[in-house]
């Protein structure tokens, strides 16, 4: 039901039929390329507004409100307002690495992104490693951060890339045995066949107490993991002003900023997808008639809706 | 005064310098610390103070014993009703003014809401520096209360400059008792969420704990008073000590803790604010009628002589010193403000422990500046 497979099977054969085949792969790249520059474009400005706006909520104020319709357009006036602005390189800085710390933490973010399964039939890279492509993937960004940390020249700056270095790598295992439980009951490391397993009903209701405790120690280490409250200590505000990007300005500064977003996002789509079935409808085992229903709401939905459940668990 | 580059000099190698300051999120204004680190492992805090020194003890010299009240309102911004009450005392003492009950009473229960109003302040900026965001609206939600009943009989909402020698600048506004009510039910009904959203967190216990320990002989070495000192189990409060106006006639406890710890320092603030609250009630339903001032020459000239008056503010003891030659302005004037002891214990507390622990040390303190370099 509602798959796009047909739809990308289209793609693939008409742009094979029109060009060579080498062209028709390099276009498709480019295809999807833009389709997921765009895609985190659009999540980095909806989580940004969506994080202001329940923070508002929550701390008894308004939130942004001025700028169009109830402030949605908030976050796209902030995006013009850090593309204007001059980005600084520090005097003492290396300014090679300084310059392409921000690059590896976004391109890593970005590489995440191949082998999730936004809907059924969607996927840019089904690779038969995908969970241990993601571990291994997402800990590339510590890198670009160790980078940023140490050629910015700035001891604040040095201070939290090396909490960050350190949280991270201290985390990561515990996220590593959390997600292991699941493919220890999948018995693949492929995020397809892991959404395929839980046709009839998903991981955390099927294998009680080992997926809820597995899914507990995921969500708290991958609050830790994309350096969030209680666990920012590679920023904390009150002790060094900013962390590892204290001395980033503008658009390099924009890209750490959208990046610890789609960290964000990535985390809970790959929690989502591990527990919560991806983009698979809630089945419950012999209940064909309530199956069926399940079934008409798309699978992209059920897998956005999943996704922004957990964002919501961790930013709250 | 030494360079920066001669003090890096100076250290061992493997040593990290670091300027906390004089623009900095912790410093909560231009306290400048100069913080030696050994990978996270705190081995020196150095605090640079004068980024805003106004020479507030200079210029008093110049004014009369009616105007320099209204610069110590600059001291410590958040106790500023308590800061010109202190010196109104002075005055008064010097010149055997009696001050009429009604304003006696008037100051004491503005003394209490200021008191509360700092304390709420100090507690939503304790959490943020701790990093959390919210506790900090919900303390001002309160604090919004107290400065518009401030605004309304003072005419001010952060430097009153009601207390003149002799009593009140004005009476009461009509409005007063009903809004002081409100603010209570408010207060009672809100006092809650401070412990549930972060009393009982377990993080926050975990960062306060056992963090940036003073035992009760060094805070008494230290200087260090208020809430700072009853943390460590000193009994030091002006009010039960040497009691001014009419605190000798009111009930209420003197908070102490034994532990010493930030987490202690940090019970005794929200403890204070209840005994404020009881202090409050028991005054607001019987402020006796009567003159709101006495009355005064047009012209105050001192005796010769020393005087002295020291009172609690949210911080601690602040004494005001008055050298008189006799004439219409002071000789010379000290204020021994509770800011500058409190801080210079903090090379103590901190030395040994992690960066991240010096924040919390460094809030459970309250500092404000403009109280340490005056």
């Amino acid at each position: 039901m509602f798959s796009l497979e047909s739809l990308t099977t289209i793609v693939h054969i008409w742009l094979n039929k029109t060009f060579q085949p080498n062209l028709a792969l390099l276009l498709e790249f480019v295809i999807v390329g833009v389709l997921a520059i765009t895609l985190f474009a659009v999540l980095g400005l909806v989580l940004v507004l969506m994080e202001r706006k329940v923070a508002a909520w929550i701390q008894i104020r308004l939130g942004p409100n001025r700028v169009g319709p109830k402030g949605m357009l908030q976050s796209l006036a902030d995006t013009v307002k850090l593309m204007m602005k001059e980005g600084l390189t520090p005097d003492g800085a290396d300014k090679f690495l300084f310059n392409l710390a921000p690059y590896i933490v976004m391109i890593s973010a970005m590489m995440v992104l191949a082998p999730i399964g936004f809907a059924k039939g969607f996927q840019i890279w089904d690779i038969n490693i995908g969970v241990l492509y993601v571990s291994a993937i997402s800990s590339v960004s510590v890198i670009g951060i160790l980078m940023a940390g140490w050629s910015s020249n700035n001891k604040y700056s040095l201070l939290g890339a090396m909490r960050s270095g350190a949280q991270m790598v201290s985390y990561e295992l515990s996220v590593g045995l959390s997600i292991l439980s699941i493919i220890v009951l999948t018995g693949s490391l492929s995020l397809n066949d892991i959404v395929l397993s839980q046709q009839n009903g998903w991981w955390i209701f099927k294998a009680h107490i080992p997926a809820l405790i597995s899914f507990v120690i995921f969500i708290i280490a991958v609050t830790a993991e994309t350096n969030r409250a209680p666990f920012d200590l590679s920023e904390a505000e009150s002790e060094l002003t900013a962390g590892f990007h204290t001395e980033y300005s503008g658009m390099k500064f924009a890209l750490f900023f959208l990046a610890e977003y789609i960290n964000i996002f990535i985390v809970c789509a790959i929690g989502a997808t591990l527990f919560f079935g991806g983009w698979m409808p809630l089945h419950i085992g012999s209940w064909e008639g309530f199956n069926h229903i399940m079934d008409y709401i798309p699978s992209s939905i059920w897998f956005f809706g999943k996704t922004f459940f957990l964002i919501f668990l961790i930013k709250v | 005064m030494k360079t920066m580059v001669e003090e890096i000099g100076k250290t061992v190698e493997g040593d990290l310098i670091i300027n906390v300051g004089p623009q900095h999120p912790a410093t909560h204004g231009v306290l400048h610390l100069v913080i030696t680190l050994n990978g996270e492992t705190i081995k020196n805090v150095e605090p640079h103070l004068g980024y805003i020194h106004r020479s507030i003890e200079k210029m008093c010299e110049s004014l009369s014993y009616r105007q320099f009240i209204y610069s110590t309102s600059r001291m410590d911004y958040l106790s500023a009703h308590i800061n010109n009450h202190a010196c109104s005392m002075v005055v008064e003492k010097a010149l055997q003014i009696e001050v009429p009950a009604r304003a006696q009473v008037i100051r004491v229960l503005m003394d209490e809401l200021t008191r509360i109003a700092s304390h709420e302040l100090w507690w939503g900026a304790m959490a943020m520096d701790l990093g959390a965001f919210t506790p900090f609206f919900h303390a001002f939600r309160e604090r919004e209360t107290i400065n518009d009943i401030m605004e309304e009989t003072c005419g001010a909402r952060l430097t009153m400059n009601y207390n003149v020698p002799g009593g009140v600048m004005a009476d009461l506004h009509p409005n007063f008792v009903t809004r002081v009510k409100n603010f209570l039910k408010l207060y009672k009904l809100k006092i809650h969420e401070y412990d549930e959203l972060v009393t009982g967190n377990i993080i926050f216990q975990n960062r306060m704990k056992g963090v940036g320990f003073l035992s009760a002989e060094d805070a008494i070495s230290y200087g260090v008073t208020g809430p700072a000192a009853r943390g460590s189990g000193v009994s030091c409060d002006v009010r039960k000590h040497f009691p001014y106006e009419i605190y000798e006639q009111l009930q209420f406890d003197e908070i102490l803790e034994t532990a010493g710890d930030s987490f202690a320092r940090y019970m005794v603030r929200l403890r204070e604010m209840n005994e404020s609250i009881k202090i409050i009630e028991q005054l607001i339903d019987m402020i006796p009628e009567g003159d709101f001032q006495a009355k005064t020459k047009a012209v105050l000239k001192l005796p010769k002589g020393e005087f002295f008056q020291s009172v609690e503010t949210a911080r601690g003891e602040l004494g005001v010193y008055i050298v008189s030659e006799g004439g219409t302005t002071p000789y010379r004037i000290k204020f021994r403000s509770p800011g500058f002891s409190n801080l210079s214990a903090l090379n103590h507390m901190a030395t040994g422990e992690k960066l991240g622990d010096l924040i919390a040390s460094m809030g459970t303190l309250d500092l404000v500046i403009p109280d340490i370099d005056r």
